[in-house]
């Protein structure tokens, strides 16, 4: 085979591998809409679960998830910013620091059915917090910190360090500096870097299995005692554990359409606001 | 004078407590590390290590009771090792498409499209799984039913396959111009730069992509409980007289074991410390991974 | 040399960035409300004496330092570092305005001070803006962002912003290295008026700049002081070949 006929065939099988892992993301949007496009309606989302979640809808769910996610970012964002506050403006080189970083890269490597089983064996038994919304959001927390930490830091890379040296040579102090002249310009990154760790939280379900979701409980939770559920959940559920899996069917398909559609449309929306910031940036 | 004093003071809290709390994520790794370990104690006691990762009886709730966790272990290595035999070529090939191939405009769109795939929750990649490709299988190989390791393996390189693109995508990237205007003056075409010089200099970053999606791989859960049948087997088929796995059987990994067995189980029994010992198998074995893959990032390229 | 009282006198000063070394044994007195220019070429130390002289220096984990440096009665290390900066402005190469308006730029570092009344800003604003020659030119959009001014104006904003908090010195650091000769020319004036009022030292590579506004010149050169005396006999005069060398431009 001659060296042309060679790259050609090399080219067209790579691209036709770049053109197929396109493929496999629309196909799946694709499988799933198609099938779950008329199951939904406005009593499928905001109907509670009837007749042994073989009908009605899946509003519960939505709040559960939507309220076990919000319960996280309440706990790690805070940290997060915290702590890449302090790695990219405060900390100078050396062991502490080094060890602190690779802390956050091991966590954010821990699987999340460990952070389920930590969580379980932590905050639901020897806490004795129960299986809860508390117990997931804390667990969720966890998980969440190692990625709220990177994208904050990145928003603090942006900042130029003339901001920093303009602020100090004016007789600003440390925090000052940081308080005046850089967090409030990289708060908008870091706000969209925590809406698609949100994203990313919101459709996780091995460690809210042992923590506190729940198999079936229509009711809207009233405290953070309480169980609560929640669509990656309900979904796993209607998909392989219900006694009549063929019966809910549509409702599985509705409920992953539900889903995917909200965690994809916030890590979306965090995309097209963050390039818009980027492009509006003037320094 | 007392003015800036209170200020100094005030500075001093405001970094002391930004330290505290960026300390906080090693406490809470080692208390994460530390919890697995006690729980996992009584367990590793009475039955031993030793029982845990050879022995292949999986039982823990039996009134003989059996803790052997090999056959777990064996599924998790099969569909994990299974899946990056899939996602590394396929990876790569999407990586070298996109930094060296792409136009610029097809660069813009797919390098996103590609990411969007790792915000897919895995019980959804599950889901169509379960759906699409499990009644395909059963169909095209003839089986009874298509729970299969072959099953999760495909599913499971799907997932590992943003990873592998976009950390191998960065390491291509980065490999200097020079290098490659050097290839191409002495001749060589696209594919020969391509595989003898870019590849080859960008060999760290695409190392520690493969292992990071082996770490991911290894701690998937859901799409594996979803379809990979969680029979607890070692399905293996001889090939010239070779036993070799079978992944038209079904398998049970790991974290699957944990996700079904960890509700139920009463706290405090033996069976209860078991999970936790699987729990620290899964954190070690990823721990390790991840420190390779780090250490592997950070190494001089040559 | 010695006509005036020096506010500024450095001894023996040396630096490292880690190994390399930066500054060797550089002593030289900065005389009260006159222009001091540091010329040399690239990488001679000039710009890191300057950050020395308000202890900008500090904000580099890497550097090691040697000597002491006076500000009036005592060392500056003796001084709490934020109130030195406060006392001894800085004008940096680049403009670098804050991305906020031009009201907020001038009034950052007074109100850090706790500086609220409208009325004290506002007066601030103006004679800053006056002293800095750009009043006239901005005073109908002062709530406008300062990223749309033009370069020269945004130093020149910048060095408003450093009159504003009433320094008793101003480093300029290569001020006018990012402009056009109009706007360079516009900063060159505002200096020579400003040293009625202020101590400025200023590192320029410009030799016919320093030339024009200083009153006394040191040159630097691979980290050492070779030569610092009146601008004029520098120019007209140097006591030493090398200084004649750069100054007819036969390296650098």
């Amino acid at each position: 085979m001659s060296k042309y006929w060679q790259q050609k065939l090399f080219t067209i099988v790579v691209s036709a591998a770049a053109l197929f892992s396109v493929g496999v993301l629309f196909f799946a949007v694709y499988w799933i809409a198609k099938d779950s496009i008329g199951v939904i309606s406005w009593e499928f989302i905001t109907d509670m679960p009837r007749r042994r979640m073989t009908e009605g809808g899946i509003w519960p769910a939505i709040v559960g998830t939507v309220y076990v996610s919000l319960l996280t970012m309440v706990f790690a964002v805070p940290l997060g910013i915290a702590t890449a506050i302090y790695l990219n403006e405060y900390a100078s080189k050396g062991w502490v620091v080094r060890m602190i970083r690779l802390a956050i890269r091991n966590l954010a490597g821990v699987p999340s059915i460990v952070y389920g089983l930590f969580g379980l064996g932590l905050f639901v038994s020897t806490l004795g917090l129960g299986h809860s919304l508390l117990s997931a959001a804390l667990t969720l927390a966890l998980m969440a910190l190692p990625l709220i930490v990177s994208a904050s830091e990145e928003a603090l890379k942006t900042i130029p360090d003339s901001f920093r040296e303009g602020a100090l040579a004016l007789g600003a102090t440390k925090w000052q500096a940081v308080r005046h002249q850089v967090l409030p310009f990289a708060l908008p990154g870091m706000i969209t870097g925590s809406v698609l760790a949100l994203g990313r939280i919101a459709g996780e379900t091995a460690p809210i299995i042992l923590t506190g979701a729940a198999y079936f409980y229509p009711l809207i939770p009233r405290s953070v005692g309480e169980q609560f559920m929640a669509l990656p959940y309900h979904l796993y559920i209607l998909a392989t554990q219900h006694e009549q899996v063929a019966v809910v069917r549509p409702l599985a398909y509705g409920t992953a359409l539900v889903l995917l559609g909200l965690v994809l449309s916030m890590s979306m929306g965090a995309i097209l606001v963050r390039s818009y910031i980027r492009r509006r940036r003037t320094w | 004078m007392t003015n800036r004093s209170v200020t100094k003071t005030k500075e001093q809290v405001i970094e002391t407590g930004l330290f505290v709390v960026a300390f906080m994520t090693v406490v809470f790794l080692m208390l994460i590390l530390g919890f697995l370990l006690t729980r996992a104690w009584p367990a590793v006691q009475e039955v031993g290590l030793r029982e845990f990762l050879t022995g292949t009886r999986w039982m823990p709730s039996s009134r003989t009771p059996g803790y052997g966790a090999f056959t777990m272990i064996y599924g998790s290595l099969m569909v994990a090792t299974g899946a990056l035999v899939v996602s590394i070529p396929w990876g790569l090939a999407v990586a070298i498409y996109i930094s060296e191939l792409a136009p610029a405009k097809v660069r813009e769109v797919l390098k996103p499209t590609v990411e969007t795939l790792a915000i897919f929750p895995s019980v959804v990649i599950g889901f169509i799984g379960l759906v699409v490709l499990a009644p395909w299988v059963a169909r095209t190989f003839g089986l009874s039913h298509g729970l299969t390791a072959f099953t999760g393996v495909i599913m499971l390189s799907i997932m590992a396959l943003p990873t592998i693109v976009s950390i191998a995508e960065d390491a291509i990237a980065s490999v200097p111009q020079e290098f490659k205007e050097a290839s191409y003056a002495l001749g060589a075409n696209k594919m020969e730069t391509i595989l003898f010089v870019i590849l080859p200099a960008a060999r760290s970053g695409v190392t520690a992509a493969i292992m990071l999606g082996f770490g991911r791989a290894i701690g998937e859960t859901m799409t594996l409980l979803m379809v990979a049948g969680n029979a607890l087997s070692m399905p293996t088929t001889r090939v010239l007289g070779l036993p070799l796995p079978n992944f038209f059987g079904s398998v049970r990994t790991l974290t699957a074991t944990i996700a079904i067995e960890g509700l139920d189980v009463p706290w405090g029994s033996l069976h209860y410390s078991s999970l936790f010992v699987i729990g620290g198998i899964l954190f070690t074995f990823t721990f390790a991974v991840n420190l390779v893959a780090e250490m592997v990032m950070h190494r001089k390229e040559v | 040399m010695e006509s005036k009282q020096p506010v500024m006198s450095s001894r023996h000063i040396s630096l490292w960035y880690d190994k390399t070394r930066a500054l060797t044994d550089i002593t030289m007195d900065i005389p009260e409300k006159q222009v001091t220019a540091i010329i040399g070429p690239s990488g001679c130390g000039k710009s890191t004496f300057l950050k020395t002289l308000n202890r900008m220096t500090d904000l580099n984990p890497a550097v090691k330092m040697g000597g002491f440096i006076n500000f009036l009665d005592k060392p500056l290390q003796q001084y709490d570092v934020v109130e030195l900066r406060r006392r001894v402005g800085m004008v940096f190469q680049k403009p670098n305005p804050f991305p906020k308006s031009i009201y907020d730029n001038i009034t950052f570092g007074l109100r850090l001070q706790g500086v609220k009344k409208k009325s004290d800003l506002d007066a601030v604003v103006e004679s800053s803006l006056r002293r800095a020659a750009l009043w006239d030119e901005v005073k109908d959009r002062l709530k406008q962002s300062a990223m749309g001014l033009s370069g020269g104006q945004q130093q020149r904003l910048c060095i408003a912003r450093a009159l504003a908090v009433n320094p008793e010195v101003v480093l300029m650091d290569e001020p006018c290295s990012a402009l056009d000769p109009v706007a360079t020319a516009k900063i060159e004036d505002l200096i020579l008026q400003l040293k009625q009022e202020y101590t400025i030292v200023i590192v320029t590579h410009n030799m016919q700049q320093a030339a024009r506004i200083s009153d006394g010149t040191a040159f630097f050169l691979s980290s050492q002081l070779v030569e610092y005396d009146t601008t004029v006999k520098m120019f007209e005069n140097p006591g030493d070949q090398r200084t004649e060398d750069y100054i007819t431009g036969r390296f650098g």
